[in-house]
């Protein structure tokens, strides 16, 4: 899906650009008679330095202005910015600024969604969608932080290998099935998306502050079969004296 | 005789910046919790998965520990290895220690494990942000041969300080990978001078992204570290979100046409690159301390 699929999918006439660039926009949106401020990546946008900026400012401007209100990533990212001047300004500075202003609009009360529609790789969806209450994918999405053949140059482990045991282990080969078993993808979703974005902000507005601050991924990633041993670790860990 | 933080283990950095015989592993290597997916894979597995945690006091007040191993896989982040990290600030936010001190040497996502390791990246994110709320101090260390890159550089600038020396790097992608995708025209990665003034202590100390400059010695980390205990806790609000916000549109609108420090010293009226090369890093500290432009609080 594109850009205006995934926004016409979702909200229809509800929609209302802020600002429209051909690899990233923000705006307002109306789901269930409420406002959301919608602040997204397209075209399988590089996020460097200036665009990671942005996206700060509309979580704060949005924090400021409108408390309580629901913020919605939309997301279709390549990764970040591979360029030196990303770098000598410090591109890990303004993607963790990026994370940090989603993290303080939790803390102050702003349900949090996010959608891969497109493709997410690693720096580009770590500092968006993956800070977000409830994280989504669409069925034909792409979430990964490199492909196969890559994978297997840099490890030297052999191409065969590694697409033999992608068939039984969710932890390292591309695809939103396996996000969904490691935990961190709430769900796929498949059919209209609109009624199921909408059931999710009520859901997550039904949460108490409290248990909207616990992040349930590891838990989840147990129950689902995908993280057995990232919750023997807690486990042992806070069981510690 | 001086002890090289560059040089020093995971353990010996631990045992040098906390106070000494203070230490207390949680999860030892003779508990034998390794990554069951490297052993899949058939490659190499350590005990305790690249990653020291536990207990000790820093001039007497209590903290929680995490340090990276960058010998193993070059301290890369994957699911047990990222899980004992977020872990360990779930009982910081029980515990309330004084301060957490991570101590980083890492270039990101393990990737014979990357979902495991992104995840927890963002895992080990929330958990930082939301313990700082709760009145935690994250103190973060970056003086390694591996750097702190990637996810991890990510985690870094969530601390509420960080304390670096000359030698350790801070950035997102390495000088390889860029090379790798646009040339050796966009970033000579063999070029060390260069690699340098991109991502190098010196360089994140004048931008700001990190508050104290140290030299390569243990006994430096430790000391900055304790000061920070005193004065670098910062509120996790909107003020501080704020200041940084200034900072970095500041940075972009000043230096955004810039491709290496050198012109970024030069615009700031500093001394030749040479010259701040081999300067000490005190002497840095002096020399750049009027043309740093940095916003108080900004984090």
């Amino acid at each position: 899906m594109n850009r205006d699929q995934v926004l016409n999918a979702l909200f229809g006439e509800g929609w209302k650009a802020e600002h429209l660039e051909a690899d990233h926009f923000y705006g307002r949106a109306s789901v269930l008679n409420q406002e959301v401020t919608v602040i997204g990546t397209s075209e399988k946008a590089e996020v460097g330095a200036d665009m990671a900026l942005t996206m700060a400012r509309v979580v704060i401007q949005t924090i400021k202005e409108r408390a309580g209100e629901p913020i919605v990533f939309l997301l279709d990212t390549q990764g970040q910015r591979l360029r030196r001047r990303d770098e000598l300004m410090g591109l890990n500075g303004y993607m963790a600024h990026l994370a940090k202003a989603v993290e303080l609009a939790r803390q102050r009360g702003h349900v949090i969604v996010s959608v891969v529609y497109g493709e997410a790789v690693s720096g580009g969806y770590i500092s968006t969608g993956m800070m977000a209450d409830a994280c989504y994918a669409l069925a034909d999405a792409e979430i990964k932080v490199m492909n196969l053949p890559a994978m297997a140059r840099i490890t030297k482990i052999p191409l065969e290998h590694l697409q033999e045991l992608a068939k039984q282990s969710p932890v390292f080969s591309p695809g939103v099935e396996n996000y969904l078993r490691m935990g961190h993808l709430d769900a796929v979703w498949e059919g209209d998306y609109s009624t199921q974005l909408a059931a999710s902000i009520s859901e997550l507005q039904a949460k108490s502050r409290a248990e909207i601050a616990v992040d349930s991924r590891i838990a989840r990633g147990v129950e689902r079969g995908g993280r057995k041993a990232a919750g023997v670790v807690i486990e042992r860990v806070l069981g510690h004296a | 005789m001086v002890n090289s933080f560059l040089e020093a283990g995971a353990r010996d950095r631990v045992h040098g910046i906390c106070d000494a015989g203070s230490f207390q592993e949680i999860l030892k290597p003779s508990d034998r919790i390794s990554s069951p997916h490297m052993a899949l894979l058939e490659q190499p597995v350590a005990f305790d998965d690249g990653v020291v945690i536990g207990r000790a006091t820093l001039g007497g007040a209590p903290v929680l520990v995490v340090a990276q191993e960058g010998e193993f896989l070059g301290g890369a982040i994957g699911e047990v290895h990222g899980a004992k990290i977020t872990a360990l600030i779930a009982k910081a936010i029980e515990e309330k220690p004084r301060a957490v001190l991570l101590i980083f040497e890492s270039g990101g996502v393990r990737l014979h494990e990357a979902n495991a390791g992104l995840i927890a990246v963002s895992e080990i994110m929330r958990a930082v942000c939301s313990a700082r709320a709760q009145g935690v101090q994250f103190i973060g260390l970056i003086g390694g041969a591996a750097g702190c890159f990637g996810g991890t550089g990510l985690i870094a600038r969530c601390c509420d300080v960080l304390i670096m020396s000359e030698e350790g790097r801070l950035a997102m992608s390495g000088p390889e990978v860029i090379e790798t995708v646009y040339g050796v025209e966009e970033f000579d990665s063999r070029d060390r001078a260069l690699v340098w003034r991109v991502s190098g202590g010196k360089h994140r100390y004048v931008m700001g992204d990190v508050q104290t400059l140290v030299a390569d010695e243990v006994e430096a980390f430790r000391s900055a570290a304790m000061d920070a205990l005193d004065t670098g806790k910062v509120n996790f609000d909107l003020q501080s979100l704020e200041a940084e916000h200034a900072m970095l549109t500041q940075r972009l609108a000043q230096f955004g046409d810039c491709r290496d420090a050198k012109e970024i010293w030069q615009r700031l009226g500093l001394p030749s690159a040479e010259e701040l090369a081999l300067m000490p890093a005190d002497e840095f500290v002096s020399t750049t301390a009027s043309a740093r432009n940095v916003a108080k609080g900004a984090r």
